[in-house]
Parts: C-alpha cells; structure tokens; sequence
C-alpha cells in the first residue's frame, strides 16, 4: 500500500473501530439493565422518515459549526471547553440587534452574523489573552467564562426581553421576516424544512479546511499545536497565536446558535438550547479535526438524538441510553485515535528503514563518509 | 596507537570476580543498529568507565542493562548467573541500579521521602528506613541530611541522593550515566571520592561519559563503544587521552580540519555588551561580545550549561530581556522577531533538533516549510506552496544524501543522522549570510557527522559566517578559525585553533587556566 492510502485508512480505521466499541459497551449496558438489546437497535437503526430527516439535518447543522469551534482550538492544542458559553452570548446578541432591525432586510442579516461572530470572538478572546499573558490553563477560563455567560444572559434577557400577553416566557424582540434566512423543502409540508443557514455552515467548513492547511497563517497554527518549541524556533509568535486561535474558534462558536436563531425561533429566548458546545467537543474528537470527519460526526450525534426519541414509547426505554452512546464514543475515540497513531508511527518507521535497507548495501565497518553504493 | 581488536573483554579474569558480564548484545531499531556484538566484563569493586561519542550506542547499552529494553540477542551475566531482565524492577532486584542523567526526584519532598519513595516495602517510611540511611550515608561516605527538602539542595548533593536512592533498594551494581554532564569542577572531585568508596566497599560501577580526562582519572578499566559496538577495552595506564579519542572515533575517520583560510575583512556578525539576567537576577550572559567575518568560522567552547544555549536563543530572538546589540551584515537585529531575524539571514541548527528543529509527526514537506513560512518555494501570495516545497524538499534530499524513500515520509520515521542532514540543508536553502550551527553533529552517526562537517566547510568557502557551537573539541578545533571560550556567561579566552590543544582549551573551559 502506498503511504498515502495507508495513512487514510488508518485515519478511517479510528471512528469505526470506536464506534464498534461504543455499540459494544452499550448492549453491554442494556443487557445488564434487563432491556430489550434488540428492540432498541433496531428502532435507533431503522431509516428515520422525512420529518426526522430534516431534523436530523437540522441539528447536525448546528453541532457542525459547534464542532468546527472546538477543532480550531484542538489543531493549536488549545481546549476550548467554552464554546458552550460563547454561542450562547453571541446569540442573545444577535437576537437582539436583529430584533432591533437597524438595518432593512438582509444587511440586518449581515450584520446580526457579524455581531455574532464578534461577541463570540470577544468572549472566547478573554480566555484566550489570559492564557497569553499570565498562563492561565485556557480550559480553567473557558469553564468559568461558561457560567459567567449563562448568568450574564440571564440578567440582559431580563433588560431586553419583551413579555407576551398570557406567556411566562422571556423572548427577545421577534426578528421581522425580511430578515430571516428562509428554509429549504426537502419534502411535503413545513415539517420537512431544512435550514437555509446550512449554506453558511458548508461555507465555514471550506473555510476552516482552506484556512488550516492552505494558508501560512493555518501551517503556523498546526505547527504551534504539534510543537511549540520547535514553532518558536521557527519564528512563530506562540502568545499572538494562542490569542487568534482563541478568537477564531470563538468567532465559529458566534455563528452555533444562529440557524435557530433565524431559521427558526426568530428570538432568544429562557428556553433557548444549551449544551450544544459540549457536543461539539465529542464531535470534533470523532471527526479527527477534520471537516468532512466532523460534517459525518455531526450527523450521527444528531441521528442517535433523533432515532432514541420514541424509544421510551415503542420499548420502553429512556432515550438517556444514547447519552451513554456518545458518551463512549468520546472515550473510545480518543483512546483508538493514540492507538492508532503509535501504530501508524512505527509503521511508518518499519516502512522506511525496509525501503532503505532495501535500496543499499550495507556499508562494511569502519568505512568512511562516502555515499553506499546504490543497486541499480 | 593501541592494539584494537573486534572484542577484547579480558578472558583472564577468573568467574568469581565478574559482577556483570555482556556477551554478544545486540540491539536494532527500525533504521539503525544501536548495539552490535557488544562483550564487557565489569569486575567486582571497580570503577568500569565506558566511553564512546553521542550516538555510539551507549545510552542503548545501559537501557537494555537496566532492564528497559530487551536486547535482540546476545547474553548478560549477573554474578555468573545468566538473567534476563524485563524491566527496572528485575533489574533491581538482580542488584542493578541506574543513575539517569536528569535526576528523578520530587523537589518538594525530603531526601528521607524520596529514598523511600516506592521502596517502602523495605524500611517502611519510619525510623527504621531512616536508620538504614544513616548507615549507608555512613558506610559509603555519601554525604546527606534525611530531613533537607530537595529543592533547597545543590546538583551534587541531588546526584548524591540518587546515588544513595540506588543503595538503598539493594543494588550492587550501579550505572551512572555521564554523571558529571551537570556538575561544576569541584563537584565532580567530591562525586569521584564518593565513586572511590563505592567501589572500596565491594559495589561495582558502570560510569558512562565521553570526557575523557575524568575517565583516565576514575576508572579502572575503560571500555570503547564506537558506532554501537566494543572496540577495545583498556587500562588508564596504558593509554593517553589522544589514544583514547582515536579509539573512540576510529582512525580512518576524516578530521573535520579546514582547508586554507577563507577569512575576510567584511565583518557579518557583530555583538556588543550582550547581556541576559535569569529569573532569580543572576546573570546567564554577560558582557558577550564578539565578530564574525565573512568566511569565518567562530566556534564557542564550554562545558556544557554555561551560557551556550543562553547565547544562540539570543542571536535568533528566542530569549526575552536581552541587552546589547547584535548586528548582521549592517542590520541591527536587537529587537526584532525571530521571524524577521530569518527573514535577514540567519540559518539555524538547533541543539535539540527534536524540540527546536522539527514536527516530528509531521511529513518532511512539512518541515521543509517550518522556519521559511514567510518566502519561496514554502510559500506564495500568503499561501503554503505545497509542490514548491515537496519539490524543494527533493531537491533537499538529493543534494544532502537525506535517506528517505521521499518527501510525504513523517520526520519522526528518520534516523538521527538523515535528520539532521535535513535540517541543515533547509537551513541552507534562502541563502543565509550567518549560519549558527549548535552541537551538529550531536547523536548523529559518523557517515552524517562527516557529511556535516563538509557541509559546515562549504558554507565557510561560500563565504558564510559560522558560528559553531560544540563539546566535541576536536571538531571545535578542526572547524573553527577562532574559538572561544565561555564560562558561567561570559567569554573568557581567545584561542587560534591552529595553536590550541584540546588539554589547553579542557583547562580554560573549566576555569583552571589563564586565558589566553
């Protein structure tokens, strides 16, 4: 096998063999718990139908930039535990300055988007020039900064929600309609939309894979997170790269909450979902980092979360088992992945000194500096 | 010249008085042989010193003695008896014990508590495991207070309690690996008494180094390992420490020497009054200065850990809060980014080349790219150009017989010498002005270490300035066209390389001499 195949599929061989063991210590855990191992699979794995389709889709598409943010930071070996918090500050703000519809039409698009992804690049900013400047543990801040955020919200939801007659809820002001992004059909009836916002996230999918490995801003950032001794020595500023890391996969994060945002509730509300940044961390593991990898985690996390739904109705078993899932799966992922890597290493080290031992002669002891003769 | 045969552990000696005897070891790793037919016989209650260059398979030797990796052949012998030893817990319990070069102590802990760390099942952690350090401590005349925190001690006193570590879980046989690498004069005389008495009280020890004037001073016999295999095994008596290096690097060897003078006028480096204070306000450097012309090779003498890493992490911009100037080819480099001290000139060969040098798990592609991010064939238009590079790195291979089968191979699947030849051809390519070359020829094996002799030769002829910095003295004299010698941060002595002797350069190096 050429190198390059081999290298694909041992990078594949890891989401499958994880997800195998996933399976695996799941019926596990059912069949100690006396339910019906079959039952479940089979209602997890049937073709979900259209309407759970599109909310399939509909949910991996938000996981998907979740776990876009969190790969940002893991390319820099940065832990960005708080895109939980950033996205959901970026969405109250979004929420609001559309609501407030300065501007007419889609430049309030526009501009709802930006301030999204500068709220959550600001918010993400804040964990990331405190571990430039006083090496502060960026998974400490980002922790914290996540329960600073929900009680910030919390108190500006108060200040700027508009009370419904007969409604306990907070909203934000509804966004008016020429300012949300509409959703596709993809079958009968309004239960079968997607997300139009699905657009921008393939796009910052392109984005995140031409900024990583094409630019020389991407190969400065991968080579502070493979070694940032060696990076310094190269001439990168690791303290400027922390902080634009930091501010990149913050800024990603702004845009997590923004398809329900405008695709959907065309308000922040109390009730708005929390708990998409925690995803988005087991998605970017399985995806490798990679967005087609994370495109494919996405759709299984969103798929396991759709397909358990009825499962406390049809075999009488709490949903909360694919939580046990994806949970697994985060685990056996990493632990596959250093498997994996250590293999594909000495692998690589056999292959090399097999090819050179096979292309020279040894040289007799004792010989000088000249080349070995080369077989023709 | 000493008589040198393929194997010479002495077959006189009668059973009783080996206390470890290696017969035939062998030891491959993917890509290079680090040990080939390797026959010692240590006797019991000597000093036993093997000596051979970074990279002769030394470190090899003793992991596979201490039990950390299995030999792929060959026998060990442990007081006649044949063992095999699967870990450091078999080799411990076998009476072998390892002194690692980097102390493995907690700092926050007394000597009373990290002797008895993971040996408690022998004196418990009481008065009991405290008596039986008095008696060791008393016995062997290591000197040390039970109750001192480590992090209040000195680096003698840490290797003493390594060493009393090491006895104190029972071993007969100690290994010390290049002990000395981290102490000051003074220090090393206190160590070789402690070592006398040691060995006075029947424990026989395996001393690891390649400074040949302490071997000659401590041992009692000295075995040769060159290019991972034994060469000779001698007396101190019998041989000078010239014989010794001979031994160690082969006589059919090339000599780094240079060829004619290629120095110009044109000074390229100038530093003035370099200076750079440790976290604590002790100076680490001091007063540097220095020029190197066109064509010339500066090398910088010292024992290692007095200032040389300080100084080169200086002259690329690594290093905050250093004062005075540095000028290349008429530029002042003194506040600007290293990025920018590349973009002017500089090619740099790391010490480390693992940590400062490359991605290991990164293609070589890759490491091509590392360190001129900023300019062609690595990049375009703020774009990586991927084909320039990979070409590039061809072209890399080709000119510096890096062997690899191509340019998608992971850094981490070459040997160390093709790493490093790769290294300095990338360092080469932009064509720097001043080249700073640390240890090149650290680890590497000696058809690389030639290669990159030639190579430091040619950049000279090209009329590059060199700095080199090295603890190989004779490579230091072979190359350089000046040396200088550094001492505790500052540059004590002047030498011209044609007139020097390594005895000579040893003595300034160590503060003993009057400088020149």
């Amino acid at each position: 096998m050429s190198p390059r195949v081999t290298r694909l599929v041992l990078g594949a061989s890891v989401p499958v063999l994880a997800l195998v063991a996933a399976f695996a210590i799941t019926s596990l855990v059912l069949i100690l718990a006396g339910d019906p191992v079959g039952d479940v699979w089979s209602q997890i794995l049937t073709w979900p139908e259209r309407r759970n389709l599109s909310n399939i889709i509909d949910n991996a598409t938000v996981l998907y930039l979740s776990g876009l943010a969190v790969a940002i930071g893991f390319k820099m070996n940065l832990f960005n535990i708080g895109v939980d918090g950033q996205y959901r500050v970026a969405a109250f703000a979004a929420a609001v300055v559309a609501g407030e519809a300065w501007l007419p039409g889609y430049l309030n698009t526009v501009l709802a988007i930006l301030v999204a992804i500068a709220v959550g690049a600001v918010w993400a900013g804040i964990a990331g020039a405190l571990r430039a400047t006083r090496g502060v543990s960026e998974v400490i801040s980002t922790i914290m900064l996540n329960a600073i955020a929900t009680g910030l919200v919390a108190y500006l939801l108060r200040k700027a929600a508009v009370r419904e007659e007969g409604s306990n809820a907070l909203n934000t002001k509804t966004i008016p309609e020429g300012s949300r992004i509409p959703n596709i059909s993809i079958g009968e009836g309004a239960a079968t939309e997607i997300y139009g916002f699905i657009f921008i996230a393939a796009a910052a999918g392109f984005g995140y894979w031409f900024l990583l490995n094409k630019t020389r801003f991407g190969f400065d950032l991968r080579a502070t997170g493979r070694s940032a001794t060696a990076a310094v020595a190269s001439g990168i500023n690791e303290k400027k790269m922390i902080i634009v890391a930091m501010l990149i996969s913050g800024g990603a994060a702004g845009l997590v909450g923004l398809p329900i945002i405008l695709g959907d509730s065309y308000h922040y509300g109390s009730t708005f979902q929390s708990g998409l940044g925690f995803a988005g961390i087991a998605i970017a593991l399985l995806g490798r980092n990679h967005p087609i990898g994370i495109a494919f985690g996405a759709l299984l996390f969103a798929f396991l979360d759709e397909q358990s739904n009825p499962l406390q109705i049809l075999v009488g078993v709490s949903p909360d088992i694919v939580a046990i899932t994806q949970g697994v799966i985060v685990l056996t992922v990493v632990i596959t992945y250093e498997l994996v890597r250590r293999y594909g290493v000495r692998l690589e080290q056999r292959r090399v000194a097999q090819v050179l031992a096979d292309e020279s002669v040894a040289p007799p002891p004792g010989s000088g500096p000249e080349h070995e003769e080369v077989k023709s | 010249m000493v008589t040198s045969t393929a194997s010479t552990a002495s077959p006189d000696a009668p059973p009783g008085e080996i206390a470890v005897r290696l017969r035939g070891i062998g030891k491959r790793f993917p890509g290079v042989i680090a040990n080939d037919d390797i026959n010692i016989d240590v006797r019991r209650g000597t000093i036993h010193a093997l000596v051979g260059e970074n990279g002769a398979g030394k470190s090899t030797l003793m992991k596979i003695l201490y039990g950390v990796q299995p030999p792929d052949s060959g026998t060990i012998e442990i007081d006649g008896e044949p063992v095999s030893l699967h870990s450091p817990a078999d080799a411990i319990s076998h009476g072998v014990g390892m002194v690692f070069q980097h102390f493995m102590l907690a700092d926050n802990l007394t000597v009373l508590e990290n002797v008895v760390l993971g040996a408690e099942r022998r004196h418990g952690i009481g008065a009991a495991a405290r008596r039986e350090i008095e008696r060791l401590s008393e016995s062997y005349g290591v000197d040390v207070e039970p109750d001192r925190l480590v992090e209040t001690m000195g680096v003698g006193a840490r290797q003493r309690v390594e060493i009393l570590k090491v006895l104190y879980r029972g071993a007969r046989i100690v290994i010390l690996d290049e002990p000395t690498a981290v102490l000051v004069p003074h220090e090393v005389d206190e160590l070789f008494d402690n070592l006398r008495e040691l060995k006075a009280e029947g424990i026989s020890i395996i001393f690891i180094s390649h400074k040949l004037d302490e071997v000659l001073a401590v041992a009692d016999e000295i075995t040769v390992i060159r290019r991972g295999t034994t060469v000779d095994t001698v007396n101190p008596e019998d041989v000078t420490a010239r014989q010794l290096a001979e031994l160690m690097v082969g006589s059919e060897l090339p000599s780094p020497s240079t060829e004619t003078s290629t120095v110009t006028d044109d000074v390229l480096l100038s530093i003035r009054d370099l200076g750079l204070d440790s976290a604590d306000g002790r100076p680490l450097l001091e007063g540097i200065g220095f020029e190197i012309h066109r064509g010339e090779v500066l090398g910088i003498a010292g024992v290692e850990g007095n200032g040389q890493e300080e100084l080169v992490e200086a002259i690329m911009g690594m290093r905050h809060g250093i004062h005075g100037t540095i000028r290349l080819g008429g530029r002042d480099l003194s506040s600007m980014s290293t990025r920018d001290r590349r973009a002017s000139g500089v090619g740099y060969i790391p010490a480390d080349r693992h940590r400062h040098g490359l991605l290991l798990e990164a293609p070589l592609w890759e490491n091509r790219v590392l360190g001129h991010q900023f300019r062609p064939p690595s990049a375009k238009h703020g774009l990586i150009d991927k084909p320039g590079a990979r070409q590039d790195t061809r072209r890399i291979i080709e000119e510096y017989d890096v062997r690899t089968p191509g340019p998608d191979v992971l850094a981490s699947a070459l040997s160390g010498g093709n790493q490093q030849k790769f290294i300095v051809g990338r360092e080469m390519s932009s064509e720097p002005i001043l080249l700073i070359a640390s240890h090149p020829t650290r680890g590497v094996d000696v058809g690389a270490q030639a290669a990159i002799w030639d190579h430091i030769k040619r950049a000279r002829r090209e009329g590059l300035a060199v700095l080199l910095i090295s603890a190989d003295l004779d490579e230091l004299i072979g190359l350089s066209d000046t040396i200088e010698v550094i001492l505790r941060g500052r540059l004590v002595g002047t030498f011209d390389p044609a007139k020097v002797t390594p005895e000579e350069l040893g003595s300034a190096m160590t503060g003993a001499g009057a400088a020149a």
